[in-house]
């Protein structure tokens, strides 16, 4: 017996309880989301993406990176679903490897620029002073660059590979985050949960990570989806360039990139890789846009 | 045993604010006795909720003396102030925003518990919190809710559990109830007034709420502009005010009653604002008695024939 009332037993019942009822407060957003059309569209799609990036061997009719000389710039058409490149490969099959790589270096590039603009973010919003104006002086110059250019140089300096996609656009990229992460830590900062939290004695790491995260992430949940299309594009651009990703692999900026010389032979090489870059952009906005009404009502526009 | 439990010492607290130096705490002194329930009463503005945030060292003070049990607090660094942040609790104005969103009040409540090393087991710190939880009227199951599932009532309580959770020797009470309905204020007054008599607690009670302050302090600090102007025991402040802002700040409480007819505003003007505030006494553009000294000279609190402290040139 825990007191006089209750038992122990009666507690743990009112804990699963509760548990119960937060899993439906999860089904709210949910119900949110769902009730979004575009939302669940984009979810949708980003769902076939992954779908095809997990099981590509099973769904990818040819080898992507078989040559065969004979089948060059076959137009689309039953045998290859979207016809063949400048060395006999499948167009289709090569698109569908390439949602591989294009994720692979999305996540990566969101993971990383997440995780530092999100902690330079809190230290800068929390901390205030000399801290905040040297991080926020250090945002200012990275984003006085055209993003694009300036990872050009990055990647430039530190030579081609996925890796060196990520570095470049990552060091770009933060900046975003910290702002945005920032400028939610001045509201918090000033809220009396706070205060109180400092009255009872708890330290400022405690306070950052107990009571000032937990209040950004949903802000950081929806900021990773609207990067990710950024991501996909910057890092694509790069492999047109040369700098990213490297041919022969099945890239979908490097698919462009190639078709790019016969554009008016064979258009169906840089046509349906744009395609493919289209779609997947379109999914993770339209995720980011559906859950940021979710999370937050009182932003809704309707 | 020290029978002051906080002696605080010209304390001040400034801003440098765009337009010039803001003196939001000027110069204030006063104790607070073990077991008494000291009330602060000042208009909105007048630097009440800076003060009890610097005498708690939530915020830096620019300079003065926080003396706590013989203790000087003032210059502590926080890893020494984590012991005296044990000994003294605060409830806030806005239950609201002084419960995080995204805790639970087990978490919130075994926070304090943790910090302090009082309970590590999860079974202690049910017990306690159950136990905590009965004292402020609540039941064991409201530990698994969110704040937004209490009403604001249930909000404060929680706070209040908060505050109370290691045992403090003295509660800082920053207007407590008036973002609460009429009906919860009197409950949350009468839950705060037997938890002191169980726990021989002190309290620090600030509001701009006249009539409460008289209502549950033992003795009274009149606070303008960021001073005290008048300090003294409860019955002699509103018996006889003596400051001419007392005066005026009691009378301007209305009676209820019909019949009696006012007669004149009892407070002429506008509070001046608190950069470059007025020299010599602050309240001298508005008082009907002001004097030439008045204008030129400031005046310190001094205590007279009936143990009560006053600023005011009238009557030095």
């Amino acid at each position: 017996m825990i007191s006089e009332d209750i038992s122990y037993e009666q507690l743990k019942e009112e804990i699963r309880k509760l548990k119960r009822k937060r899993s439906s407060q999860a089904n709210l957003v949910w119900k949110r989301f769902t009730k979004n059309k575009l939302a669940l569209i984009g979810f949708i799609m980003v769902s076939i993406i992954i779908f095809m990036a997990i099981f590509a061997p099973l769904i990818a009719p040819y080898d992507p990176y078989k040559t065969s000389p004979l089948e060059r710039f076959k137009p689309p058409s039953k045998e290859h679903l979207l016809g063949t490149d400048a060395l006999g490969r499948d167009v289709f099959s090569r698109l569908i490897y390439g949602s591989r790589i294009a994720l692979e270096i999305g996540i990566l590039i969101v993971l990383f620029e997440g995780i530092i603009g999100i902690s330079l973010g809190l230290v800068s919003g929390y901390f205030g002073g000399i801290v905040d104006k040297l991080i926020m002086w250090l945002v200012d110059v990275l984003r006085s660059f055209p993003i694009v250019v300036l990872a050009l140089a990055i990647a430039g300096v530190l030579g081609q590979g996925i890796l060196n996609v990520v570095i470049a656009l990552g060091t770009v990229g933060w900046t975003s985050y910290a702002r945005m992460v920032r400028s939610k830590v001045l509201t918090i900062k000033e809220l009396e949960y706070i205060e109180a939290a400092k009255s009872i004695g708890e330290s400022n790491l405690a306070i950052i990570f107990r009571h000032v995260l937990p209040n950004v992430l949903s802000t950081a949940i929806v900021m990773v989806c609207l990067m990710m299309p950024t991501a996909l594009i910057a890092s694509a651009t790069l492999s047109f360039l040369g700098l990213g990703v490297q041919p022969p692999t099945a890239d979908w900026g490097s698919i462009i990139a190639e078709g790019r010389r016969y554009l008016l032979k064979a258009p169906w090489i840089s046509t349906s890789a744009g395609f493919f870059i289209m779609f997947t952009v379109l999914g993770f906005n339209f995720i980011g846009d559906g859950l940021r009404d979710a999370l937050d009502p009182t932003s809704r526009r309707n | 045993m020290n029978k002051e439990l906080i002696k605080v010492e010209m304390l001040r607290k400034y801003y440098h604010s765009s337009k010039g130096l803001l003196k939001a705490v000027d110069s204030v002194s006063f104790k607070i006795y073990r077991g008494e329930t000291f009330g602060l009463v000042g208009e909105s503005g007048c630097g009440k909720s800076t003060l009890i945030r610097t005498v708690l060292r939530l915020l830096k003070p620019s300079d003065g003396k926080i003396v706590f049990d013989g203790i000087d607090i003032t210059h502590l660094h926080e890893k020494e102030l984590k012991s005296f942040r044990k000994r003294m609790g605060i409830v806030f104005q806005d239950p609201h925003s002084s419960l995080n969103p995204r805790m639970t009040v087990f978490d919130i409540l075994s926070r304090p518990l943790k910090i302090h090393k009082l309970a590590k087991k999860h079974d202690e710190l049910m017990l306690k919190i159950v136990e905590i939880l009965k004292l402020m009227g609540l039941q064991a199951e409201h530990m698994i809710r969110f704040p937004h599932e209490l009403s604001g009532g249930q909000k404060q309580r929680v706070a209040i559990a908060r505050a109370l959770m290691v045992e403090p020797e003295i509660l800082f009470l920053d207007e407590p109830t008036s973002a609460l309905d009429v009906s919860v204020q009197a409950k949350i007054l009468k839950l705060l007034d037997s938890v002191k008599k169980q726990k021989n607690l002190t309290y620090f009670y600030i509001s701009h709420d006249i009539n409460l302050i008289r209502v549950v302090s033992d003795r009274i600090a009149v606070m303008y502009l960021g001073k005290i102007v008048e300090i003294g025991d409860k019955e002699t402040i509103f018996h006889k005010p003596l400051h001419p802002y007392t005066n005026g700040l009691f009378k301007s409480v209305p009676v209820p009653d019909p019949d009696v007819k006012i007669d004149k505003v009892p407070l002429e003007g506008e509070v001046p604002s608190p950069v470059n505030p007025p020299e010599g006494c602050r309240f001298h553009p508005r008082c009907e008695f002001a004097k030439d000294i008045c204008i030129k000279e400031e005046p310190v609190l001094k205590e007279m024939e009936d143990g009560r402290m006053v600023a005011c040139h009238l009557y030095q």
